[in-house]
């Protein structure tokens, strides 16, 4: 690879020496190896997290995550609360993509208690419409933000601006920025504005443009594509061993869609492919969500054009207050932006669910990945590769 | 009579609890934090006590204002370059980037993100803090040189917001760090954000925002609350 | 899906077998075969992909329920496996060695249902909390709010509404308590 060719790699094949048991040998008295806390908060972390690392000159031979800082007992607390109530606390596990909370407490609970098939359909429309801007002001952040671990700060400044452009035809569609409560049991809140689509085919031209030069600052530059090819490579055998998903995936390989596998909502009815890439590394991680970027453009597009002009936006729900759900489970996912995310939910019959737990991409990538990919590295490519598996800290703690 | 005697097995057991005993007094002491003698590179041989060594073991002091005249040319240095603390505590610290960038762009208040605490003055506590985090908020706090502001962020940090009920999070921050200046909302607006910066400058100016003599005044009350819900305090109580 | 439910079936003498979805199915395992269930579906039914593993605690029966939810990438189905465990001295068999992320849920599951995983790497080490003396802390007899209120500070001024009692109030004041019910409920 480019990294062999141009750089210098050191043979590290004979330290640290491996004890009889398999554990690593590190002497820290030895002067040999250094003990480094990185984070949790250091400015290059994403969300608040630490690391534990062992460092051989800058080299890391070993490294363990922490994680527990941004931890609210979210699960805990939906225990106590009623079944409409655990909405607004739910979507704020999550601070990147909070839309996906929203739909999927939605439907477990809708699924659970019998309403699944009752939703009208131009509030499936207004869903998934809500979930692709969602998607989109995630990628908004992540794709430059790959850059911005390089210090390539410009594609970040554009990244946050046109995210914010987003956030804005939020505020329009559900009166808030970041935390919406626009899916509830039983549909959505609230029709399109008068001009909303106007607006947002102007902001999607703006994106359209970004991508254009986004694609020069990142693709096209030689410091990105020296530090980010080879680098953090997540093999195909690797996927199924460590449960990685959605663009981490099928960077390395393997198309695997929540969207085209098990489709839900009206996804089955959108002209989509989802990229894929075979390298599997940051580069590739990179590449293959630019692509997706392209890609929920159009889709918005697509829902745009496709979406009834009105419609119910709501099912007869029972009275929110009173309402019970008998005894039941399920396991529901979508594809959030940066993969498979889901939610295991109890019932007991009771006004209160009995269980909630949330399964985020993170969780694999964030804890037994992320150790696993940082042996060997450096400690400037921690932060890149961070970024590249897309860590986010509450979704592995709620 | 003979004494009780006590089986050799028993006794085993016995000495093993006494040693489980023990050793959980200071379990919360890791093991890099103890105390041990290490080996200086020309061979002489150095007893360090990692968390007191590096640590200066003074209180923090109070600083009385110099003449007035100057005191308000310093006021208004100060106000003018608010230097935050680069750590976002909870999910506020989303709002926090679209602050940097040209539309709402803090830097023409003199606001800016800084990495270290030694470099900055002003603390933005973004949201809920778990007690992990506190911790973590207090030593990055006490470390910033004084005169420091603290801008409590979010409805979570006045009285637990949402998360009132959680076994995890605090509720009121002004028990634990003094705060100057409160911004409401869940979450609130970037603009919201820039009216509290230009509070906390109005405040500062003012000669008001004399929080962190507040800190050293009363330290003992301060340290009293963080400690009783810091279960494990394995560091230094002045950590500056 | 039916056919692989059968195979299971015969194997391994599932109970309370429940069809959530076409493609999802909830059925429960006795302890001792669960971890031979899951490495059997793992290699021979291409069940490759381990979602998530989660505990749930049934205070009333006194019993933790473990649920191990496998996908199957290429038949695009859900089995997803309950093991219940009794309450006193839980104890699980470790799965760790059948994928590489298992280690953190039973990590986590340690950390707040108290369930041993003898053997699991690191399964000691705190996972979200630090310096916790309390009880595990997603147990159901476990009082969040209570503990809140003993170690934190509450700020006065908070009220807490019954939101059912609360809303008829304000919305109708002079309707008599005993309102019309709905049918949906109970």
């Amino acid at each position: 690879m480019l990294n062999n060719f141009f750089g210098f790699k050191p043979d590290r094949s004979k330290y640290p020496s491996v004890n009889e048991d398999g554990s690593l040998n590190i002497d820290l008295s030895s002067h040999q190896y250094t003990k480094l806390w990185l984070g949790p908060n250091h400015p290059g972390v994403t969300g608040n997290m630490a690391m534990e690392l062992t460092l051989n000159g800058d080299e890391i031979v070993e490294g363990k995550t922490h994680v527990g800082y941004l931890h609210r007992g979210f699960e805990k607390l939906i225990e106590r609360r009623l079944f409409v109530q655990g909405f607004p606390t739910s979507i704020r596990m999550c601070v990147a993509e909070p839309d996906t909370n929203e739909y999927l407490i939605a439907a477990c609970t809708e699924e659970l208690s019998g309403y699944d098939k009752q939703i009208p359909d131009m509030a499936k429309w207004l869903r998934m419409l809500s979930l692709e801007m969602a998607r989109l002001q995630g990628l908004l952040r992540g794709v430059p933000g790959q850059a911005g671990t390089y210090s390539l700060g410009i594609g970040v400044q554009w990244g946050v601006y046109l995210r914010d452009l987003i956030l804005d035809r939020f505020e329009e569609l559900t009166g808030a920025r970041v935390y919406h409560m626009y899916i509830i049991p039983g549909g959505v809140r609230g029709l399109l504005p008068e001009g909303f689509k106007a607006r947002m085919e102007d902001n999607l031209k703006d994106i359209d443009d970004f991508i254009v030069r986004i694609k020069k600052l990142m693709f096209d530059n030689a410091i990105f594509k020296k530090r980010s090819i080879g680098q953090g490579i997540v093999t195909k055998e690797m996927v199924d061993k460590y449960g990685v998903v959605g663009t981490t995936a099928r960077a390395s390989g393997v198309k695997r869609d929540v969207r085209k596998d098990n489709p839900y909502l009206f996804y089955d009815q959108l002209d989509f492919d989802p990229p894929t890439a075979e390298e599997g590394d940051i580069y590739a991680r990179t590449f293959v969500r630019w692509q997706e970027l392209i890609q929920t453009v159009d889709l918005i597009r697509q829902i745009m054009a496709k979406m009834p002009e009105k419609g119910d936006i709501r099912a007869q729900m029972p009275n929110v207050l009173n309402w019970r759900i008998p005894k039941g489970e399920t396991y529901v996912r979508i594809e959030s932006g940066r993969g498979e995310y889901g939610m295991y939910y109890v019932t007991d019959g009771s006004d209160k669910p009995r269980r909630v737990n949330l399964r985020g991409p993170s969780y694999t990538h964030g804890v037994a990945l992320l150790e696993d990919l940082l042996v060997n590295t450096n400690i400037a490519d921690i932060h890149a590769l961070m970024v590249s598996l897309q860590t986010c800290p509450p979704e592995i703690e709620r | 009579m003979s004494e009780l005697n006590i089986n050799s097995k028993v006794q085993e057991m016995l000495e093993r609890s006494e040693q489980n005993a023990k050793n959980s007094e200071k379990t919360f002491v890791r093991p890099e934090d103890e105390v041990r003698e290490v080996v200086a590179p020309d061979g002489s041989i150095i007893k360090i006590n990692p968390l007191y060594d590096y640590f200066s073991g003074e209180r923090p002091k109070e600083e009385k204002p110099k003449n007035a005249i100057v005191e308000k040319f310093l006021n208004w240095a100060r106000s003018e370059s608010i230097w935050v603390l680069g750590f976002g505590t909870g999910c506020g610290s989303i709002e926090i980037p679209p602050l940097v960038t040209p539309r709402y762009d803090m830097f023409r208040f003199g606001v800016q993100m800084r990495p270290t605490p030694r470099q900055s003055n002003a603390f933005i506590i973004s949201g809920y803090l778990s007690v992990k985090t506190l911790k973590r908020v207090i030593r990055s706090y006490e470390q910033m040189p004084s005169p420091k502001y603290v801008i409590a962020l979010g409805s979570c940090t006045i009285n637990g917001g949402m998360y009132y009920d959680s076994y995890s999070t605090i509720n009121r921050l002004d028990k634990y760090i003094p705060v100057d200046v409160y911004i409401a909302g869940c979450m609130p607006r970037p603009e919201a954000l820039l009216a509290g910066f230009g509070k906390l400058k109005e405040l500062i100016k003012e000669g008001k925002a004399e929080k962190a003599n507040e800190y050293a005044r009363n330290f003992d009350e301060y340290k009293a609350n963080q400690k009783k819900i810091i279960k494990d305090w394995n560091m230094p109580d002045y950590n500056w | 899906m039916k056919e692989l439910v059968e195979k299971l079936n015969t194997k391994y003498a599932l109970q309370d077998i429940i069809y959530q979805r076409d493609n999802m199915v909830f059925a429960t395992i006795s302890k001792e075969l669960v971890i031979e269930a899951i490495t059997y579906m793992r290699d021979y039914e291409g069940f490759a992909h381990f979602v998530m593993m989660s505990c749930a605690d049934w205070i009333e029966d006194n019993k933790f329920q473990l649920t191990y939810i496998l996908n199957n990438p290429q038949q695009r189905c859900d089995v997803a496996l309950r093991v219940m465990i009794e309450r006193e001295n839980p104890t699980m068999t470790s799965a760790h060695h059948l994928w590489k992320q298992v280690w953190t849920y039973q990590r986590e599951i340690r950390e707040a249902f108290g369930i041993q995983f003898p053997g699991s790497p690191r399964v000691e080490e705190n996972f979200v909390l630090e310096g916790w003396t309390d009880k595990p802390h997603m147990l159901r007899d476990f009082d969040t709010h209570e503990y809140a209120e003993k170690t934190y500070f509450p700020r006065g001024g908070r009220t807490t509404n019954d939101p059912a009692t609360y809303m008829r109030e304000k919305l109708y004041p002079n309707q008599p308590v005993t309102a019309k019910k709905n049918k949906n409920v109970e």
